[in-house]
């Protein structure tokens, strides 16, 4: 069995006590919640904190409320927030969300990983995934113990892929994110906690905990999530596509939101694409016209599962899905086949 | 019959579903220390120099072990003995075992590990069959068939070039099987110690504990006698555990050093590298056929990547070509098969053992020929199998085939004539068969002993134990066993205690391998049963006062036919025969029948009966994507009896499960870093998560029919069932591919990528196709010509063809040849 190296562990009981274990030696200590992903990449010592400050004791973390819009805490498992959106009643605003929470990993994963832990995750990469024994015999990457990104050896950054499945939902609900220090609060469009460079992926302070994420009230707003795959469970996305739009009364796109999730090192939005679609209805031409400027800025690297080419390929086509889905088409039997598994459809 | 045919619970479920079964890693002993090896980083290599020094003196190390401590070689055949249990002045792949930490606990060994210095002089790496065919030098190992490579052969049954000048078609197709691993549950573990006597004890979860009973006696020096080999039950093995490994001589040799047990336990990663799968294999298949597709003769050439080791590889290469003409009658067939080294895992024998690679690109071929010569796959192939009881062109010995039954039922069932060529686009079925050994013929090594043996010991309690070599690994052999015990003595499956898979304890079976254990033991096993009911009839129909031939062994009761109710209970019946006869206990074995091949390589192939299956699959290919998506599996076996319906089912699918993760997903896939910066040659992810084998979420529905048509050869009639119904899965993947979208995909795995290639070669008016077309250069040897038997032929090779065949480069390979050559046929 792969063995956790040694660790000195903090069993704090509120977000300020964590702040003050944080702030003590921010470069050496590491927030775990569900440890679903730190977990396993400090047993391939991909990650090795001296010292982790576990989050599961915080019961204010842990709450979800559901009034003006949705506040979740940021230890709320995604098994907690997916029995929550399963009530048709709050699923009609959030179905993004809920559709990506769902498609995570496993259930048993699910009920061990948080949402908080979700958009903090690790970004992936195949020559950075791999134990310490692997990635000696290729004499590490840049992410971890070495100089060279392998996906791509005159890269001066990482290609580390952002892997995050509710990332790209959050950000096409225009959620927010509140992080907490030992200095202070503040709160920011989760859009805006992600860096492309996967590295310093995120753009949060190594004293900042990550408290809750709110999803604003959305009103006339329809949303989806489409994820790629190899498999009906386990697998990260390769390719993940969020989309959300508010539409007129008269089916007229008043606002468009167009996230692509796995295809950079943070989730990458379509600003040219949401443009594009305002003013008109969901037309098959300017679906198709949506979808060509939305899979520009899709860079899929030779680093996950699938080939590049392909993967960049089908951008179009998981677009096409998406907003055929948010105009009203059935598109259930698309959806099974993908995600080989029984999701409901939006209707 | 009341226990044979019945779906039962298996006799040992109980154990398994409360969580009891004790694997190997659950076994815990009192002083045990822990193992863990430190595994090479480079692909190839010298090994200059190993320093433990620093190692050896962490605290709680005990003992650090490396090449020096295992001078002999080992490996399964007697023809490829090159393996050490740690590298001696060699590697060859990333994760060859260099060193071992025995350490107080798992932490503290993988501590140690980083403390040991090892100094590499790199070689040059092989990471392709190519690669390796262009370069002699170095030679990865210094045997066999010259060069890098490890072995190749020719065998010529008849005139193949007159057959194709017979043919009104001659059809040509070059097919890729990519490499995969058997991914068991269970990763290997294993616990040695050194028992009260002095004597040596392993636990190990193999398949073969026979075999690696042998390996021990070999590289630790000990006599055999003194050492025991528990196979515990096994969380899976598919082939993957039938080698004796690294860690197994590593535990003992420590267990014996320390006087302590000693445990290891893989990690994930580490089962990829022990691997022993599935050979990724390059094959070209010519076929001539007349305008009915009567087929006038095949030749087939195969290149097997080997990887670093011979493991059963001279076998697996023989195994490529072995079964096309049990399936198919073929009057005239060219084999060529050449198997080289790479710098990778050792391959080894998967579930299939050689035959799926070969099997996939015939049923594709037979597929194309079909269509050109506008006949229907399943009317086709009906024209064209093989007849029952005949003797191949190779020699083989066939017995019953239901395979014509298993494809009007599945025809039926999956309501194929309305469907082949009539779905909507997109949509799509296909249809392919399949035969396979109901156990090889030939034992690894020679010898004249039987195959497998079983002994029974019954007294007065009325229970019964049944001893026996045969291993559990999860397909239900412990269940087999007493189940045809039971059958004979008329008492329950779960009143029969087995014992199985002890050196110690049970005679010898060969394990758990080319699907011989339920035919083999449970002949053995009838055997000893009907002994047993011998005594206890003869003390019965004393007592009784009634002629033994009316006696009935049922219901736990031996009684009179004519007069039920005039009886003894079981257990009296073994009191009765204990007076009369003292302490009772019988024996029976199993040795299949002397084979008909005489030919040198004629070991590989033969079996005392082949079970055949033919499965239809349905698919829904995106014709954007590529997206690939299996709804449904029709299957119909041939499994000669069903002892056991429940087993039977959960074989056939498990391996349409599978099949299907090779036909569409799996590929154990090496990366090469760009050469001028690095040197590395690394499994691409050695890990369940991005080894990509499918989920219960992934799985069809899957309808299962089986052919009983009793084989006279098996217990009860019964014929193998663990990988036959694997083998049609890929090609009837690929032909469904085919019938939805019109492009052939030629290799495995059948990806969308693949698939959106060839739409694209399809839309630019090109061949419709994916796949290989190069066949590399190989230096085949000089043809071996055996005439078959309609020529006139005894199974020999022709005397011309024996003094003109090129002599092996290496002596060493011609003395180990003797295992596989025609010394072991008996006259
Ligand atoms: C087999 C497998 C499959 C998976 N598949 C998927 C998948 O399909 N999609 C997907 O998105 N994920 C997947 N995951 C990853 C993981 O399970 C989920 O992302 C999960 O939501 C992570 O939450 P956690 O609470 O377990 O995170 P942890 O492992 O506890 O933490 C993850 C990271 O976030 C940081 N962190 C956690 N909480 C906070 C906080 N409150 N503030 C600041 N930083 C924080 C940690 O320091 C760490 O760096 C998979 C994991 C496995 C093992």
């Amino acid at each position: 069995m792969m063995r956790l190296p040694n660790f000195i562990y903090r069993a704090p009981r509120t977000v300020r006590e964590a702040a003050d274990f944080l702030a003590a030696a921010p470069d050496t200590t590491m927030l775990v919640a569900g440890g679903t992903d730190l977990l396993p990449n400090m047993k391939r010592r991909q990650q090795t904190p001296a010292t982790l400050v576990g989050l599961r004791q915080i019961a204010e973390l842990k709450t979800i409320a559901n009034g003006h819009g949705l506040t979740i805490g940021a230890c709320a498992t995604l098994a907690d927030l997916v029995a929550l959106l399963n009530d048709p009643r709050v699923r009609r605003s959030y179905a993004g969300l809920w559709q990506a929470a769902a498609q995570v990993a496993t259930p048993h994963l699910r009920n061990m990983g948080t949402i908080g832990g979700n958009i903090c995750l690790d970004t992936r990469c195949n020559y950075y995934d791999q134990n310490y024994e692997w990635r000696k015999a290729i004499d590490f990457c840049m992410k971890k113990d070495g100089q060279t990104c392998w996906v791509a050896t005159s890269s001066p950054k990482c290609l580390a892929v952002s892997s995050t499945d509710t990332a790209p939902a959050l950000i096409a609900l225009g959620a927010s994110v509140t992080l907490v220090s030992a200095e202070g609060t503040r709160t920011l469009p989760v859009a805006d906690l992600y860096r492309n460079d996967g590295i310093h992926y995120l753009t949060r302070r190594p004293t900042e905990i990550v408290a809750s994420i709110q999803v604003p009230p959305l009103e006339g707003w329809r949303s989806t999530y489409w994820k790629l795959r190899r498999r009906g469970a386990f697998d990260f996305p390769v390719l993940s596509i969020a989309a959300a739009v508010k539409l007129a009364r008269d089916a007229t796109v008043e606002e468009a939101r167009i996230v692509l999730g796995a295809v950079a090192s943070r989730p990458m939005e379509a600003p040219e694409a949401n443009r594009s679609l305002v003013g008109q209805p969901l037309t098959d031409a300017a679906i198709a016209a949506a979808s060509e400027l939305a899979a520009k800025p899709s860079r899929p690297m030779d680093n996950t599962d699938f080939g590049l080419v392909w993967r960049k390929r089908v951008t179009r086509d998981f677009v096409t899905y998406a907003l055929r889905e948010l105009r009203g088409d059935d598109v259930r039997g698309l959806r099974r086949g993908i995600a080989r598994q029984e999701l409901l459809g939006l209707q | 019959m009341k226990i044979i045919g019945t779906p039962r619970r298996r006799v040992d479920a109980r154990a398994k579903v409360t969580g009891q079964t004790r694997f190997a890693d659950d076994i815990m002993l009192p002083r045990m220390l822990h193992c863990k090896l430190l595994r090479s980083s480079v692909p190839h290599a010298r090994l200059v120099r190993v320093d433990t020094a620093r190692a050896l003196a962490h605290r709680g190390v005990h003992l650090v072990l490396t090449g020096k401590d295992f001078p002999v070689p080992y490996g399964i055949l007697p023809v490829s003995q090159d393996e050490h249990a740690l590298a001696v002045d060699r590697v060859r792949f990333v994760g060859d075992p260099v060193a071992a930490v025995i350490a107080r606990d798992e932490a503290t060994a993988v501590e140690a590990l980083d403390l040991i210095d090892v100094e590499y002089e790199p070689l040059r790496t092989f990471s392709n069959p190519d690669d390796s065919l262009a370069h002699d030098e170095p030679r990865i190992h210094d045997y066999g068939d010259g060069g890098n490579i490890h072995k190749a052969v020719s065998l010529g049954f008849g005139d193949v070039e007159q057959a194709f000048a017979d043919a009104d078609l001659v059809f040509e197709d070059t097919f890729f099987y990519q490499g995969n691993t058997h991914l068991p549950i269970e990763q290997h573990a294993a616990v040695a110690a050194k028992d009260p006597d002095g004597k040596l004890v392993l636990w190990s979860s193999t398949q073969t504990p026979h075999y690696v009973h042998r390996a021990l006696a070999k590289t630790l020096d000990l006599p055999a006698a003194h050492i025991r080999v528990i196979a515990t039950p096994n969380g899976g093995g598919f082939g993957g555990k039938s080698d004796p490994f690294n860690h197994e001589l590593v535990v003992c040799k420590a267990a014996w050093l320390l006087d302590r047990p000693v445990k290891i336990c893989l990690t994930r990663e580490e089962v990829f590298y022990c691997h022993r799968g599935r050979h990724p294999v390059l094959m070209r298949f010519k076929t001539g056929v007349k305008r009915d597709g009567t087929i006038t003769g095949v030749h087939l050439k195969t290149v097997l990547d080997g990887g670093a080791y011979g493991s059963y590889g001279v076998a697996s290469t023989f195994y490529t070509g072995a079964l096309q003409t049990v399936t198919y009658h073929i009057p005239t067939y060219h084999f060529q098969g050449c198997r080289v080294f790479t710098n990778k895992p050792p391959c080894g024998p998967k579930r299939g053992h050689g035959t799926p690679q070969s099997r996939f690109g015939q049923e594709i071929q037979l597929d194309k020929i079909a269509e050109k010569l506008q006949l229907d796959p399943a009317q086709y192939r009906l024209r064209i199998v093989e007849q029952p009881e005949t003797l191949t062109a190779n020699y083989l010995h066939v017995g019953t085939i239901g395979l014509s039954e298993c494809i009007r039922r599945i025809v039926r069932t999956s309501d194929w004539t309305n469907k082949f060529r009539k779905l909507p686009r997109g949509r799509g079925v296909g249809l392919a068969c399949s035969s396979y050994l109901s156990g090889a013929g030939l034992p690894i090594y020679y010898n004249d002993m039987p195959h497998s043996g079983v002994q029974l010991k019954l007294d007065r309690s009325g229970g019964v134990t049944a001893f026996c070599g045969a291993t559990e690994i999860g397909q239900g052999s412990d269940d087999v066993l007493v189940a045809c015990v039971a059958e004979v003595l008329g008492i329950d499956p779960h009143d029969i205690r087995p014992v199985t898979g002890d050196t110690d304890l049970t005679p010898v079976d060969l394990g758990s391998y080319s699907s011989r254990v339920t035919l083999m033991m449970g002949n053995a096993a009838i055997q000893a049963a009907e002994r047993a009911r011998d005594l206890l009839s003869e003390a019965v129909s004393r007592k009784l006062e009634i002629s033994k031939d009316r006696l009935v062994f049922a219901e736990r009761r031996v009684f009179d036919a004519e007069d039920p109710a005039k009886g003894v209970a079981f257990k009296d019946a073994v009191c009765l025969a204990e007076a009369m006869f003292g302490t009772l206990g019988t024996v029976g074995s199993y040795t299949p029948p002397r084979s008909a091949a005489r030919y040198k390589g004629g070991g590989v192939g033969p079996s005392p009966t082949y079970s055949y299956s033919a499965a239809i699959v349905e698919v829904e290919v995106d014709p954007s994507t590529g997206w690939i998506q299996v709804p449904r599996v029709w299957i119909a076996h041939d499994i000669g009896r069903a002892l056991n319906p429940t087993l039977v089912r959960g074989q056939v699918e498990g391996g349409v499960y599978m099949g299907l993760g090779e036909a569409l997903m799996e590929e154990q896939e090496f990366r090469r870093l760009p050469p001028r910066l690095s040197r590395a040659l690394v499994h691409k992810f050695p890990s369940m998560l991005e080894y990509k084998s499918p989920t219960t979420l992934d799985m069809p529905e899957v309808f299962t029919e089986l052919v009983e048509n009793p084989d006279p050869r098996g217990p009860f009639g019964a014929k193998e069932v663990g990988q036959g119904p694997l083998l049609p899965i890929m090609p009837a993947v690929a032909n469904a591919v085919y019938d939805a979208i019109g492009v052939r995909i030629d290799e495995v795995p059948i990806t969308p990528e693949k698939i959106v290639k060839a739409l694209q070669a399809q839309a630019a008016g090109k061949t419709p196709r994916f796949g290989p077309t190069h066949f590399p250069d190989v230096p085949w040897p000089e043809t071996l010509n055996v005439p078959p038997p309609w020529e006139g032929g005894d199974g020999k090779a022709t005397p011309e063809a024996e003094s003109l065949r090129s002599r092996p480069r290496d002596s060493a390979a011609v003395r180990g040849e003797r295992g596989w050559g025609p010394a072991r046929i008996k006259k």
